[in-house]
């Protein structure tokens, strides 16, 4: 009882912290690092537009590319919606947004989280695997890939084995659970799992780049 | 003549303009200590680092897809072609030097120093193996631009004395004489004078007041010259007020392709310099890829403010001029496709313009696949024709387009990069292939509707 106090108080308290810190130190460096300014005439307005479209756009790939992408897209996109389905489909977790932000919605069912889940963790597993084994993958990984993956999936993990109530009584399992989610949030700032908010400028920048040239974004 | 110019003599008999092959190689520039190259090479590649730039080195997630862009990955299945990872060194000083948590990374050595063995390695992966052709920044899932990571990072192998022999052997020439192929003012003038007798034309060349600029690339002036003809013909026709400028004549910028900003910016600054001494409004670019890019996208940058000139490449002047009906041109019974230069589609924007001119003209197009902006690059792009040492690969790559091309089933390829084309005959010869490239520009001024 102790380690789920601890959890859901004042470890909760430092993971929130420690990703609050972190997300605005790293935000706030690329915020304060010189802007340079385009002078070139631009071909057509629109940039900004063109900006946003590509943070849109760039969710899918050019059908050129398709078809030599595909493994790697199926996988990414498998586990990155399950995880989104988990995160905010889930009962547990919406109660948990709740109890910080009044928000709430009506949770999916059980069943469908629990499929979510198990195809998330069989994703997740695939991308390691082809994280460890494709030629290029291998050789452009390293620690904060494979951390931050084991960092991932280890709430995954954790949140099965709870829901199963496998390997432990049921309030130790969900302290794990907690505590995972929060290391989780701890490695968030300093790691690849950043991408997910940086993503949105460096699409954006190059949107506009292009967008002002007239040139396919 | 500098000892390095004559150290390195052009080439100009066979289909590849550039120097000499060298009987041994220089790819190291200058007597400078291990410490001092890397020292060099990172505040040079650091001096680069703006929000976007920034933003680009934090948002890769190893995902590796741009390899699955790259002609030199799909071509070779080897890994070290992957687009970022071309990168690798210089994501591996923002992290150490530049990055939110630089002083971490120093601390605790989570980042290693980058070493001169690590540059020496990567000269190829920047040089050999990279045209900047854009495909793999119109692919990643980030929106990363990686080709114009490459251009920068080409800065900081330039400052460290780390650029393939022959490229830093032409570009050094290009700014000693003003051209990188031995075409210099006399020369240019000597050639015009001649290709104007050849096509009964006029060719103005400094004339002090003039609507319109005209640059040529020095591979058009020595391996091409009828697109001077070309040229002159077409403006003649439209009545056109222009000229050449001997003291800017050059559209070829291989200070950018090497990485020396300085000279980047010397050869910017001639063109700039002529236009304004002649009061014109626009600048017409000849069929060069990266020449294009040079002065329309980056040309302001060198500058410092807004051009105050328009410019455009030949292409997109004469999709204008056959659009508002002011040039007509004859019907042309030719089975043909179009290879679009990078740095003028992908990258420029200006994928439509050619396709305007080969409706007007009648061709009967087959588009490759893929085609327009998602082209596969010649592989000569970005210096690397120039480099010696790069041949197999460039071949290897280069059988990509070839099969492109041959499944189109078109009689003719046409493009509107010079540089391409020379890449194209240079492998026509290697491989014995029966296609060649041909000039849109040059089949437009064949096939005139004159008053």
């Amino acid at each position: 009882m102790e380690l789920l106090e601890f959890a859901r108080g004042q470890g909760l308290q430092i993971a929130v912290s420690v990703f609050a810190a972190g997300l605005v130190w790293r935000l706030l460096h690329l915020y304060l690092t010189m802007r340079k300014t385009d002078l070139s005439e631009a071909r057509q307005g629109g940039a900004k537009a063109g900006g946003i479209k590509t943070i849109f756009s760039r969710f899918v790939h050019h059908e050129p590319f398709r078809e030599r992408t595909r493994n790697g897209t199926i996988i990414a996109y498998t586990f990155h919606i399950g995880l989104a389905i988990i995160v905010f489909g889930g009962a547990p977790h919406i109660l948990f947004i709740e109890s910080f932000s009044g928000l709430s919605w009506t949770p999916l069912p059980n069943v469908v989280i629990h499929v979510s889940a198990a195809v998330t963790l069989a994703a997740l597993i695939a991308a390691i695997f082809r994280r460890v084994l494709h030629p290029v993958l291998s050789m452009l990984s390293n620690f904060d890939d494979y951390f931050s993956w084991f960092i991932t999936t280890l709430p995954v993990v954790t949140g099965l084995m709870a829901v199963a109530h496998f390997g432990g009584r049921y309030e130790t399992l969900l302290a794990v659970h907690i505590l995972s989610f929060e290391a989780f949030l701890i490695w968030f700032p300093f790691g690849k799992l950043m991408h997910s908010i940086i993503v949105f400028g460096s699409r954006y920048t190059t949107g506009v780049t292009f967008t002002r040239r007239g040139a396919k974004v | 003549m500098s000892d390095a110019i004559a150290k390195h003599p052009l080439e100009t008999e066979k289909e590849r303009f550039g120097i000499k092959e060298p009987e041994a190689r220089f790819d190291l520039q200058g007597e400078v200590a291990d410490d001092e190259r890397v020292r060099r090479a990172m505040v040079n590649f650091a001096k680069d680092i703006n929000r976007t730039t920034a933003t680009y080195m934090e948002a890769c997630v190893h995902c590796g897809q741009c390899a699955e862009a790259c002609h030199y990955y799909v071509q070779t299945g080897d890994p070290k072609y992957t687009p970022i990872w071309k990168l690798e060194v210089f994501k591996q000083a923002y992290k150490r030097e530049a990055s939110p948590f630089a002083p971490l990374y120093r601390l605790l050595n989570l980042k290693k120093k980058v070493s001169v063995e690590q540059l020496e390695e990567w000269q190829e992966l920047i040089y050999d193996s990279c045209t900047m052709c854009g495909r793999c920044s119109l692919m990643c899932p980030m929106g990363i631009d990686i080709a114009t990571l490459v251009g920068l990072a080409r800065h900081g192998m330039f400052k460290a004395g780390l650029v393939p022999h022959e490229l830093h052997a032409v570009a050094e020439r290009a700014e000693a004489e003003g051209s990188p192929l031995g075409a210099t003012a006399q020369v240019f003038e000597d050639r015009a004078d001649w290709m104007a007798d050849e096509h009964e034309t006029d060719i103005p060349f400094d004339e002090e007041q003039a609507d319109i600029l005209v640059a040529m690339s020095s591979i058009e002036i020595m391996k091409y010259p009828n697109s001077i003809g070309a040229t002159a013909k077409i403006l003649n026709a439209l009545g056109e007020s222009w000229t050449f400028r001997s003291e800017g004549y050059e559209a070829t910028n291989f200070g950018m392709l090497s990485g020396n900003v300085d000279w980047q910016r010397d050869m910017t600054m001639k063109l700039i310099d002529a236009a304004v001494n002649c009061g014109a409004k626009l600048v017409i670019l000849p069929e060069c890829g990266h020449a294009y890019g040079a002065l329309r996208w980056q040309g302001a940058a060198m500058y410092g403010k807004p051009l105050p000139f328009k410019v455009l490449h030949i292409s997109e002047y004469l999709a204008d001029v056959i659009s508002s009906g002011r040039l007509k041109v004859k019907k042309v019974d030719q089975s043909v496709t179009f290879h679009d230069p990078c740095q003028v589609s992908r990258r420029g924007g200006a994928t439509p313009a050619p396709r305007v001119v080969m409706e007007a003209l009648g061709v009967d197009l087959t588009e490759m696949t893929p085609g327009g902006d998602f082209n596969w690059c010649c592989g000569g792009g970005g210096g690397v024709v120039t480099i010696h040492r790069a041949d197999k690969l460039r071949y290897k790559v280069f059988e990509l387009k070839m099969d492109q091309i041959e499944a189109t089933g078109a009689d003719t390829v046409l493009s509107t990069c010079s540089n391409c084309r020379q890449s194209f005959n240079d492998a026509q010869q290697h491989f014995n292939w029966d296609k060649s490239m041909e000039s849109l520009l040059e089949l437009v001024a064949d096939n005139l509707v004159e008053d």
